[in-house]
Formats: C-alpha cells, sequence, structure tokens
C-alpha cells in the first residue's frame, strides 16, 4: 500500500490500514517519492553540447537521466540528487553544476 | 496410540522438530542447548528430515539466516541458551517486529558473570520485553507439547509473532523422563501447512520487508504488533482446548495446584514447580491450605487470570530464577503483583522470593520454608517484600 498520496504528501493512513511491519507490498514505489528535493548543487544539461554517447546515463546512482528513443533526455529532478558524477564522466562538457536556489 | 519412550527434554524437542520437519533450522551450539541441533542434524543425515540446516557462525548469524528464511515465507528455527540468547538481542526485535513466526526453544541457562553453565531464567527473562510469546515447561512433556502449541499461537494469521519455548537447562533438557509422543500424522494435522501472505520470493507480489519507517508510522506500525500480542491473547484458549482434544493433556496459560480454598500460594514456572507441587502436597495432607500456580504463558501474560486465581488467596510468594536488579523484585513478580493491584480489598500479600540462580539446587525443604514465610506474611509480620531463598547470610 502507498503512503503517498496523489499531491505528494504522506497519507494519513490508520494503524489498521498499514501493511503490516511496515513492509511495502508492491514493487517500484520509490518512483513515487520526491526525494529530489535532499538536492544541494543541481546539474544542468547542456543539448547543443551533448552527442548522447550515453556515458551519463549507467553512472547515475538514482537512475536520473531518461532516455527517448535513444536519446538521453533532461534530468529528472524529482530523484536526482546533484551528486554530480555524470558531470565527472561526460567528454563535452555537456553539463554543468551550481548550488541549487531554494 | 500416542507412542511411550523415555526421551531427555533436548530430545523430546529436536523429536518434535523432526516432526514438524521445518523448512529451515539455523544454530549455533551453546550448552545447554546444543543437543537440539545436533540432534537434528543426526535426523538429516538418515535422511528422516528434508530441512535446509544452516550451521551459522554465531547465533546472531543464527538469527538473522531465521529472519531470512522465515521472510520467504519457511517454517524456521533456531534454539539457543544463555549467551547465544544475548547475541541475538538486536534481531529478537527484527524478528517480532516484523512479524515472523521463528520458533526458539530456549534452554534457560544463568547469564555471566560470574561465569556459569547451570539453570536460571536470566536469559528468557531478559527477553520477555522483545516482542516474543514466551512458554514455559516443567518437564520434558511440557517442553515437547509447548512447540506444537508455540507453533500454532506463532503461525496463527492474527498473530505472526516468534515464539520461545522455555525449559530448565539440564535439569529437564538433560533429564530422561518417560514422555508421550503424538502421531506423526496427528502432529501434521495439528501444525497444519503454513504460508505467510506477505513473502519474499512470491514473483506475482514483489515486496519490501524491513525498509525504513519514519516517525510517521512507526507508532501505528508498533501498535500493530501490539495488536498482534492482543490477538495472540484471544487466540491461545483455542489452541490449547484443540490441543487437548488430540492429546489429553489439557493446558492453560497457568496449571492451578490445589488451588480451590489455598490460603497460601506459590507462583513459579518451570521444573521448579513439581519440587513445589510435593511440597503442597506434604502440606495438604498435614491440613495446610496451601496450592500453587504454575505460569505456563507467559507473554503474553495473563493478567487478569491471575488476578482472579488470586483473588481469594491471603498471602502470595512469586518466585523468581531471575533477578531483574530493579531493587524491587524479580520479572514474575513484578508482573504478578502488577495483575492484582486492581482487586482492591481481595488484594492478597504478596511477596518475592529469587531462587535457584545459576543452578543452585531448590529442594523441598527450601519450598517448604517459603510456605512457612507466608504464614508471616499472612498474619502481617512477613519481613522484606523481596528475597533469597537458600542465601548463605
Amino acid at each position: 500500500m502507498l503512503t503517498i498520496n496523489a499531491s505528494g504528501e504522506l497519507a494519513k493512513n490508520t494503524w489498521r490500514e498499514l501493511d503490516p511491519a511496515g513492509a511495502i507490498c508492491e514493487g517500484g514505489t520509490a518512483a513515487q517519492v520526491n526525494t529530489g528535493d535532499w538536492r544541494i548543487n543541481i546539474p544542468a544539461w547542456i543539448a547543443d553540447k551533448c552527442t548522447h554517447c550515453m556515458l551519463c546515463v549507467p553512472t547515475c546512482p538514482d537512475s536520473s537521466i531518461p532516455v527517448k528513443g535513444g536519446k538521453r533526455q533532461d534530468f529528472d529532478f524529482m530523484h536526482c540528487k546533484g551528486c554530480g558524477v555524470c558531470i565527472k564522466v561526460c567528454p563535452l562538457k555537456a553539463m554543468t553544476i551550481a548550488k541549487e536556489d531554494k | 496410540m500416542a507412542v511411550k519412550d523415555r526421551l531427555t527434554g533436548n530430545e523430546a524437542v529436536a523429536y518434535a522438530v523432526k516432526q514438524v520437519n521445518p523448512d529451515v533450522f539455523a544454530a549455533f551450539p551453546i550448552t545447554p542447548s546444543t543437543d537440539v541441533p545436533m540432534i537434528f542434524s543426526s535426523y538429516l543425515a538418515n535422511g528422516e528430515v528434508t530441512s535446509e540446516f544452516v550451521l551459522a557462525e554465531s547465533e546472531h548469524s543464527a538469527m538473522s539466516a531465521c529472519i531470512g528464511a522465515a521472510c520467504s515465507g519457511a517454517r524456521t528455527l533456531t534454539a539457543t541458551s544463555a549467551c547465544g540468547l544475548a547475541l541475538m538481542w538486536e534481531l529478537l526485535y527484527v524478528a517480532s517486529g516484523m512479524r515472523l513466526p521463528i520458533m526458539m526453544p530456549v534452554i534457560n541457562r544463568a547469564f555471566s558473570a560470574p561465569l556459569n553453565i547451570n539453570c536460571d531464567h536470566s536469559d528468557s527473562m531478559g527477553a520477555r520485553d522483545t516482542g516474543w510469546i514466551q512458554l514455559y515447561a516443567e518437564n520434558n512433556q511440557e517442553a515437547y507439547d509447548n512447540y506444537f502449541i508455540g507453533m500454532r499461537i506463532g503461525e496463527h494469521k492474527d498473530v505472526l509473532l516468534p515464539v520461545m519455548s522455555c525449559q530448565d537447562g539440564f535439569i529437564t533438557s538433560h533429564g530422561l523422563e518417560n514422555i508421550d509422543l503424538i502421531e506423526d500424522d496427528k502432529v501434521k494435522k495439528f501444525i497444519g501447512n503454513y504460508s505467510n501472505e506477505v513473502s519474499l520470493i512470491n514473483p506475482k507480489h514483489p515486496v519490501s520487508m524491513g525498509p525504513y519507517d519514519i516517525p510517521f508510522y512507526y507508532m501505528e506500525h508498533k501498535y500493530q504488533q501490539v495488536q498482534a500480542v492482543k490477538n495472540a491473547k484471544k487466540v491461545i484458549p483455542g489452541i490449547f482446548k484443540e490441543f487437548g482434544e488430540l492429546t489429553g493433556r489439557k493446558y492453560s496459560w497457568f496449571e492451578e495446584y490445589k488451588m480451590e480454598d489455598a490460603e497460601r500460594a506459590i507462583i513459579i514456572l518451570n521444573s521448579s514447580a513439581g519440587t513445589a507441587k510435593a511440597v503442597v502436597d506434604q502440606l495438604r495432607a498435614k491440613g495446610e491450605k496451601v496450592g500453587l500456580i504454575k505460569i505456563r504463558v507467559y507473554r503474553p501474560f495473563p493478567m487478569e487470570e491471575i488476578a482472579a486465581a488470586l483473588s481469594k488467596v491471603k498471602a502470595v510468594a512469586v518466585m523468581d530464577k531471575a533477578d531483574s536488579f530493579s531493587n524491587c523484585g524479580g520479572p514474575v513478580y513484578t508482573d504478578v503483583r502488577h495483575a492484582c493491584y486492581d482487586l482492591g480489598e481481595n488484594r492478597p500479600k504478596i511477596i518475592n522470593f529469587i531462587y535457584g540462580l545459576g543452578g543452585r539446587d531448590v529442594q523441598m525443604d527450601n519450598i517448604a520454608h517459603v510456605y512457612e514465610e507466608l504464614k508471616k506474611t499472612m498474619a502481617g509480620s512477613g519481613g522484606e517484600l523481596y528475597r533469597y531463598l537458600g542465601l548463605r547470610e
């Protein structure tokens, strides 16, 4: 059972409604949780410089660089933690990183 | 017909485990519980069971292996004593918090220091608040029977909690007694099949077990665990009844021995109950109104039932084979005294004796002394509430 409602807030389930012992009884639920707000630094993608070589995609520890039709897309900022690993591996300097204003 | 045999307490438990043929048995040897996995390993070598037997490198690992196995929906057990139980401590809470009905024969033994391998209840009494169901056994027969009863309690769909099935180290674990064994087919029927809806190896229903729980939900999940214990309180009488119909052995929260008109009573657990019953018989023969209560189910604690059983008694001595070092008595004493608070005017006077620590022999004279002291308690000149039995002063 998910404990996050449509607006991204924690659902106020009673003890009767929650899954036993805090088990999460379905798969892939992390995708629905906004962990992007942990970020301190935020990366930026410079599409003009990018050749879609895909070196950055598998290095992302949070799978936050989506790929569509063989082309990388802009960051998934709901899950990107701003670690900057992708920037280190990019041979074309097609990404930058800076402190995020909140 | 039931099979008559003579077995030690450990042999009896190992035989019960063989009859269950569990999915996983993970253990690390420790005196005096070592016999249980050792005898079981012979059953395994002889092809009499089909279990996965995990020789862990420590008790911490043994309980961890049990938790992993139980998460997959396997019928799982380990056995331990004293320091072995202590090394499992962190995982005891994980097992109960994750609602895994792991079985664990605990062969009661004293803690160090001073170093001691003999019987007292320090180990399981220390673990009384870890969320496990706790059953206690006077003799080998009860140790054997409690194993099956414990499984049924723990695996009940409204409970799903781990269970310690305790008996006295060496005294019953290594003592040979006659025993009635239940036929294999009856055991199979009584324990039935176990399947947990939440299982890590069910590809149709993926699940994450034991994830981090934020403060917003943790209390609700702990209350679910409390509710499981409350549910255990509801289902246990039915399981005892069913077991009684199967074997003719009628069990309850506790055994009341000659309590009908008793003015003075002792409350005790495990093997010393046998000694105390012999004393009750002797005193009854002299016309003294004495009785005994032997607690079988200590967690959940049968609070209302204990209070009702003591409501007509004038003086009670609670016998603790472990101290809690609270300076106000042992663990059973605290619970029993608490249970009696609401009796008001019917509340008996209740004293506490710590006895038999580190394997100190408790003989009939010692128990007779307790009943003698209860006369003074009854008369209102009782002395200290919390005392040591047989201590050299």
